[in-house]
């Protein structure tokens, strides 16, 4: 029988190892797999790979893995945010390596990667700083960028529901890179809100297959924090 | 003769005279983001978000924010009847394949032929960030950018060539300015509007650059 549930967050996560890439879902903090986040810290793997859009809101989550000093490189489009003095401190004294890349080459990067695709030639960034040394080439008139996959040993996303099989749905706009994180790591947790039976969740409906997903584990609902702009006076 | 600049509500409305009804249309962090609040009666106009929403809508009444549901600057938003959620593939797939009508960026320098410098000063010591601005102002059908024509130091932010590090070359159509609305062109700079005042031979003085009629 097959059961993707897992009965902690410390069992999903058990076998991550040193030197892992970890792809991390979320956008700000929509999304944002906070709980799966502390579990890892508290597993311990250190000189790890992150992925993920941004690099951390705040002291808690993201923050608190960076700041744990286990976190060796971040890739990502768009680390400074108004909240985001650890990543900020770690990097102006040098403790993290950063790997900025255009949002829609991190999506594409990680698609490639879970669909089995070597590389693929993408006209974002021709000819700015972020093209440099990379292979070019120009196909029916227009320029390009020749860009890698970018493979993740475990993937922790947030999603809203899921059933044993590892089917996934998701709520609003924290789907974001879920379901391309998914399917581009080799063992991938999801968070969810809500068990189902099999069956339960509409064939029409699900966003992610289980047969990208690893194990899911049951939290408690929380609201989604606010994080990353200013908010008015 | 004296002229006066645009408000900042006068450069959002007249970006917004200017996006066609249907239009599938991303707003750029900052300034862009009030071109919503103008688009004229009768038109509807399908905003797209980079982290996978269509038919965004404006900010929830206060006390109704929810945090899975945000725009590009991380701020609360809705959802509009007949909207829909995707995923960052799909999102950014939208943008490169074409599909998105307008975007409409801010912007440090522009040139005349319409490279982009938006995401970058290159200051030494800044932490760089680019998000979603190279894949927007190459993938969109149309980039416009909305921008004070000058500096505080009174600088022209149009020029020959960006100094700053560019987020994509010859991809900008339009600029919308607190004095005029120009066109990129791979010829150079011509004039769409000026404000009420301000010749076209005074703008070339203002910018240094020549504009064409």
């Amino acid at each position: 029988m097959i059961d993707k549930i897992a009965p902690s967050i410390a069992e999903a996560l058990a076998g991550v190892k040193d030197g892992s890439t970890v792809l991390i879902g979320g956008f700000g903090t929509s999304g944002i797999p906070g709980e799966l986040i502390d579990g890892l810290i508290a597993q311990g793997a250190k000189d790890l790979t992150v992925v993920n859009n941004n690099a951390g809101n705040a002291d808690y989550g993201l923050a608190a893995l960076l700041k744990s000093g286990r976190v060796r490189k971040i890739i990502c489009s768009f680390p400074r945010q108004v909240d985001s003095h650890v990543f900020d401190d770690l990097y102006r004294s040098g403790k993290i390596e950063l790997e900025l890349v255009p949002q829609g080459n991190l999506a594409e990067r990680m698609r490639a990667a879970g669909a089995g695709i070597g590389a693929f030639f993408c006209p974002t960034s021709y000819g700015t700083e972020l093209a440099k040394g990379k292979e070019t080439r120009e196909i029916d008139g227009k320029q390009y960028v020749l860009e890698y996959p970018i493979h993740g040993d475990v993937a922790l996303i947030k999603a809203e529901a899921g059933d044993r099989w590892g089917n996934l749905v998701y709520r609003k706009a924290a789907r974001n890179f879920g379901p391309v994180m998914a399917a581009a790591a080799k063992h991938t947790v999801a968070s969810v809100y809500e068990i189902k039976q099999l069956g339960e969740l509409d064939p029409e409906e699900i966003v992610t297959p289980g047969i990208y997903v690893g194990k899911i584990v049951k939290i408690p609902r929380v609201a989604t924090q606010a994080g990353g702009f200013r908010k008015a006076a | 003769m004296a002229y006066q600049k645009r408000t900042k509500d006068q450069l959002a409305a007249r970006v917004a005279q200017d996006i066609h009804d249907g239009a599938y249309v991303n707003l750029g962090i900052g300034m862009p983001t009030a071109v919503a609040n103008h688009i004229p009666a009768g038109r509807e106009v399908i905003l797209q978000s980079e982290n996978g929403i269509l038919g965004m809508g404006p900010a929830p009444a206060e006390g109704q924010e929810d945090y899975d549901l945000i725009n590009a600057g991380k701020q609360p938003v809705t959802l509009l009847p007949g909207g829909a959620y995707f995923h960052h593939a799909d999102s950014f797939a939208m943008m490169r394949g074409g599909h998105i009508d307008i975007c409409v960026l801010g912007a440090f320098q522009v040139s005349a032929r319409g490279d982009l410098a938006n995401w970058s000063t290159g200051e030494p010591g800044a932490i760089p960030a680019v998000g979603g601005a190279m894949d927007l102002a190459i993938g969109a059908r149309q980039t416009w950018v909305m921008m004070d024509l000058l500096t505080k130091k009174g600088e022209s932010k149009v020029v020959e060539r960006c100094g700053y590090p560019l987020t994509g070359i010859a991809c900008v159509k339009r600029i919308y300015t607190e004095l005029c609305t120009l066109e990129c062109t791979p010829q150079g700079l011509k004039l769409v509007d000026t404000v009420d005042g301000l010749t076209r031979e005074e703008l070339e003085k203002l910018i240094n650059l020549p504009i064409a009629a």
